[in-house]
């Protein structure tokens, strides 16, 4: 019954035989290990599960592990680079977006999804990109702060090199 | 929670997944997005010995408007429907239906032919496309047919569509020249099924309606066409009375049942003013304004 998959997860290929009803989340979080990935609903609602395929989020557990061969997955151990926190991590730490911390991987893969494609977005598009994750604790309000901060960090870094460069021609 | 056991196949191309369900028959069943199927799977309401996975024949996703049809495939997502230039200026009903299918993540995985098989008689698609009376082509390994979609759903999640068939397009007659849409859709919260949705959609000529279409969701065992609302509009001036006629119409073509959405009054009375809004907001966009 089994299917061999290699799935490029956080960047390392891993490669396992899974059975073709193993949903994606059980691959992450048995297989792998990377418990980071967070299982709520488990009925394709809280958006607690969500991880980027391709750059894109989907709830892993309405996404079976066999549909992801051969692509690239994201989880929220891919976010932090050479020990250090994503500027999301950072912002999210930084304007206390999280209280119990369960919707906290999923809500921040969604927002830097959502940083890739808008750099600079107004509360509105950030509560519109979010409203498939769904936090018990916040109220949200710290969620949407968070991904307002970051985005001006990510901005802010991201305009340095530019300068520096500019200094030196 | 884990499905039953299942064979997996990902077919490459159309002509390789049809074999795969000729073969397969009542065992087959084509995976698209699913943002459906997989939760049913899971909750084993459905359980396969065989899955279909068409989510790598890319050339099953598109949209084109070709010899005067609006052309879908199957693999044509809700996020790419919500980010559709053409639909937005063109087809309103779609585009003001889009952004309120679920959530965005399941957006970005979803597909509206999925949708349409699946046959959910609280699904939003079905309507929209009841209200632009499209076809459907069915497809088979021994060829293809095409029914129109008010002869598809034949009950709650059922439909004409054979288990060796795949729903290889949708076809949408092209939009003229002063045609307006309008999707309204009442839901509890991000997320959940529709209480009630109503879909329109206009074609005027000459100050007359040419054409209406107006399909409604989940106030009944299926997606209804309420074709009596749209045969007291055909040829009429849109004045508020004939309005008022077409809404107590399709709210009469409304069957709702109560639950914890609201009592069969209620609903009916939702379909009521949603359709006069509708009306009103496609006349305004069939006439060049927002």
């Amino acid at each position: 019954m089994g299917q061999s998959i290699t799935v490029t997860v956080n960047g390392e290929q891993r490669s396992a035989e899974v059975e073709p009803r193993l949903l994606l989340v059980h691959f992450l979080r048995e297989k792998l290990r990377l418990t980071g990935t967070h299982i709520g609903c488990d009925t394709t609602h809280c958006g607690a599960c969500t991880v980027l395929v391709e750059g894109t989020p989907v709830k892993s557990c309405t996404m079976l592990a066999v549909q992801a061969d051969g692509q690239q997955v994201t989880t929220v151990e891919g976010l932090l680079t050479g020990g250090a926190l994503h500027p999301i991590q950072a912002a999210f730490k930084q304007e206390h977006g999280l209280q119990c911390g369960f919707c906290t991987p999923g809500m921040m893969l969604t927002s830097v999804a959502l940083l890739q494609e808008k750099p600079d977005p107004t509360d509105d598009e950030i509560r519109w990109a979010l409203s498939g994750n769904i936090c018990r604790c916040t109220g949200y309000m710290n969620i949407v702060k968070a991904v307002k901060s970051a985005a001006a960090q990510m901005k802010a870094a991201a305009a340095v090199p530019a300068e520096t460069a500019a200094a030196r021609s | 929670m884990l499905p039953a056991p299942f064979e997996y196949h990902a077919p490459k191309t159309l002509d390789e997944a049809l074999d795969l369900l000729d073969q397969l028959g009542d065992e087959g069943k084509v995976l698209a997005g699913g943002q459906s199927l997989i939760p049913l799977l899971k909750l084993r309401f459905a359980s396969p010995a065989h899955l279909v996975d068409i989510n790598r024949i890319k050339e099953l996703d598109f949209i084109e408007e070709r010899d005067g049809t609006l052309r879908i495939g199957p693999l044509f997502r809700h996020k790419a429907a919500e980010r559709s230039s053409l639909l937005a200026s063109r087809y309103q009903v779609m585009a003001d239906a889009a952004p309120q299918i679920a959530d965005p993540i399941i957006r970005n995985r979803g597909t509206i032919a999925g949708s349409v098989a699946h046959a959910d008689p609280s699904g939003d698609w079905g309507t929209v496309l009841l209200a632009l009376d499209a076809d459907l082509v069915l497809r088979s390994k021994s060829g293809s047919r095409t029914v129109k979609v008010r002869d598809f759903f034949s009950g709650p999640f059922s439909t004409a569509l054979q288990p060796t068939e795949i729903l290889s397009e949708i076809r949408i007659p092209v939009a003229r020249a002063q045609t307006g849409g309008a999707y309204l859709k009442l839901e509890r919260k991000v997320g959940d099924f529709a209480t009630v949705a109503v879909a329109v959609h206009l074609q005027m000529d000459d100050g007359k309606v040419g054409s209406a279409g107006i399909g409604l969701t989940a106030v009944g065992p299926q997606n209804i066409k309420a074709e009596r609302a749209e045969a007291a509009l055909n040829g009429a001036r849109l004045d508020d009375s004939t309005i008022k006629e077409a809404a107590t119409l399709a709210a009469e073509a409304a069957e709702p049942k109560a639950d914890h959405r609201g009592s069969v009054e209620y609903k009916r009375n939702v379909v009521r003013v949603f359709t006069e809004r509708g009306l009103k907001r496609a006349y305004e966009r069939a006439r060049g304004g927002g």
